[in-house]
């Protein structure tokens, strides 16, 4: 029997370790965990790399992560937003290590990582302060940067209906980086609105295969909760 | 002088943006170039969170509060739009689909360089999101931009002082004094705003501009 649906957020980030490298889906307020979130706070692990677009803006986003100083490094496309004060103030301070990678470059560096690829040519960045140090190679005359996989040890990632097996559905533009992540990570644990019985999904609009997915918890309603 | 507003300088891009073409319009100023896309022209907006045909903001209380564009406002699907995750997103721009970019720009360089992620501020954390991609990927990439700083210094450059997102990749520029084409020979005046002079904007320029054609 296969059965990922996991009792509460709490339980469902126990093992996250200190020093871990974490994914957390979301750009800007869609598609955020804010619930899984809440729990790695609670939770307390420290020394954690984070890979996330943006590095947060209120007080439900990883900025909570931030301010609870559990965060050494984080690797993003857009860290500086409005309301990014979290971030702002541990970069002033030397707080927190920056790694800033261009968004398509980012997504496709995860979605190398889920796919057992190596790494990526990408053209984006070539001959900017971005691809200093980084291997470059001219392909049909056109330069390419060798931008490598990214890994985690657990990805946290958020999406509208999820079943018992793990498969996945987005609500519009909050899929972004959800289903690279589900990907990439050794542990996916998926935050879901509702709980639907596993063949209730339409095979069709499964954007994440459960085989990605370890753990599910829902917001709302308990198991089996027809949508 | 005459100097346009961001809204007036919008609505003279808008008028070079075919019918049919696939737009992304960049973060700020960019954004307000939909506003004047007259309506007998269909253009198609992707944004790069995962959306192609991105609509007007919604009506209060109507929000959805995963449905926002790159500048994290809240918009709307058009009828036969759709999501998609960010590697195809960005695929879309890298593969060559994307007909068009709107970026803003600190700088831009003679040969078509562009700076727009990043000052010589290192206090202050850099954010290059899509940008890089944009600027590489996009088949046509047009910045709309202030021609000075607010202190009046040039920021069409023989070369970026700033850390480049692009080298030659800028085709057109749209400023609040000019309309100009970046050439194998340099920046070329297309168009001047009002009743600018050649000289004038010459003068607040920080390379050789060449004249518009006859």
């Amino acid at each position: 029997m296969i059965n990922k649906e996991c009792e509460s957020f709490q339980a469902a980030v126990a093992d996250i370790a200190e020093g871990d490298v974490v994914m957390i889906g979301g750009f800007g307020s869609s598609g955020i965990p804010v619930r899984l979130i809440d729990a790695l706070r609670r939770h307390g692990a420290g020394n954690l790399t984070l890979i996330s677009n943006n590095a947060g803006a209120t007080d439900e986003d990883v900025a909570v992560l931030l301010e609870a100083r559990l965060v050494s490094k984080i690797v993003c496309s857009f860290p500086r937003s409005a309301g990014s004060v979290w971030f702002e103030r541990l970069y002033e301070e030397g707080a927190i290590e920056l790694e800033l990678v261009p968004q398509g470059t980012l997504a496709e560096r995860i979605r190398a990582a889920g796919a057992g690829l190596g790494g990526v040519y990408t053209p984006t960045g070539y001959g900017t302060r971005l691809a200093e140090g980084k291997e470059t190679r001219l392909i049909d005359g056109k330069g390419y940067v060798l931008e490598t996989a990214l890994h985690a040890d657990v990805a946290l990632i958020k999406a509208e209906q999820g079943d018992g097996w793990g498969n996945l559905r987005y609500n519009t533009a909050g899929r972004n980086f959800n289903p690279l992540m589900a990907m990439a990570a050794r542990t996916t644990i998926a935050e879901v609105d509702t709980i639907v019985p596993v063949g209730q999904l339409d095979p069709e609009c499964v954007a994440t295969p459960g085989i990605f997915v370890d753990r599910v918890v829902a917001r709302k309603g308990q198991r089996h909760d027809a949508a | 002088m005459t100097r346009l507003e961001p809204a007036r300088m919008a609505q003279r891009l808008a008028q070079d943006i075919p019918d049919g073409a696939y737009v992304n319009l960049g973060i700020g100023m960019p954004t307000l170039v939909s506003n004047y896309v007259s309506d007998d022209r269909q253009v198609i907006y992707h944004s790069e969170n995962g959306i192609l045909g991105v609509g007007p903001a919604p009506a209060p209380g109507q929000e959805n509060t995963d449905l926002i564009n790159a500048s994290k406002q809240f918009v709307t699907l058009l009828p036969g739009g759709c999501y998609f995750d960010n590697a195809e997103s960005f695929a879309m721009m890298r593969g060559g689909h994307l007909d068009l970019a709107v970026l803003g720009a600190f700088q831009v360089a003679a040969n078509g360089d562009l700076a727009n992620w990043a000052t010589d501020n290192d206090t202050f954390p850099p954010a290059v999101g899509g940008a890089m991609d944009l600027a590489v990927g996009a088949r046509k990439l047009f910045v709309i931009m202030r021609h000075t700083t607010k202190d009046g210094a040039p920021k069409l450059l023989d070369q970026c002082t700033y850390p480049l997102t692009g080298a030659g990749v800028v085709k057109r520029i749209y400023t609040d004094l000019a309309v100009l084409d970046v050439t194998d020979q340099g920046l070329q005046v297309r168009e001047l705003h009002g009743d600018n002079t050649f000289d004038q904007v010459q003068a607040l320029t920080g390379t050789r501009l060449l004249p518009a054609r006859a």
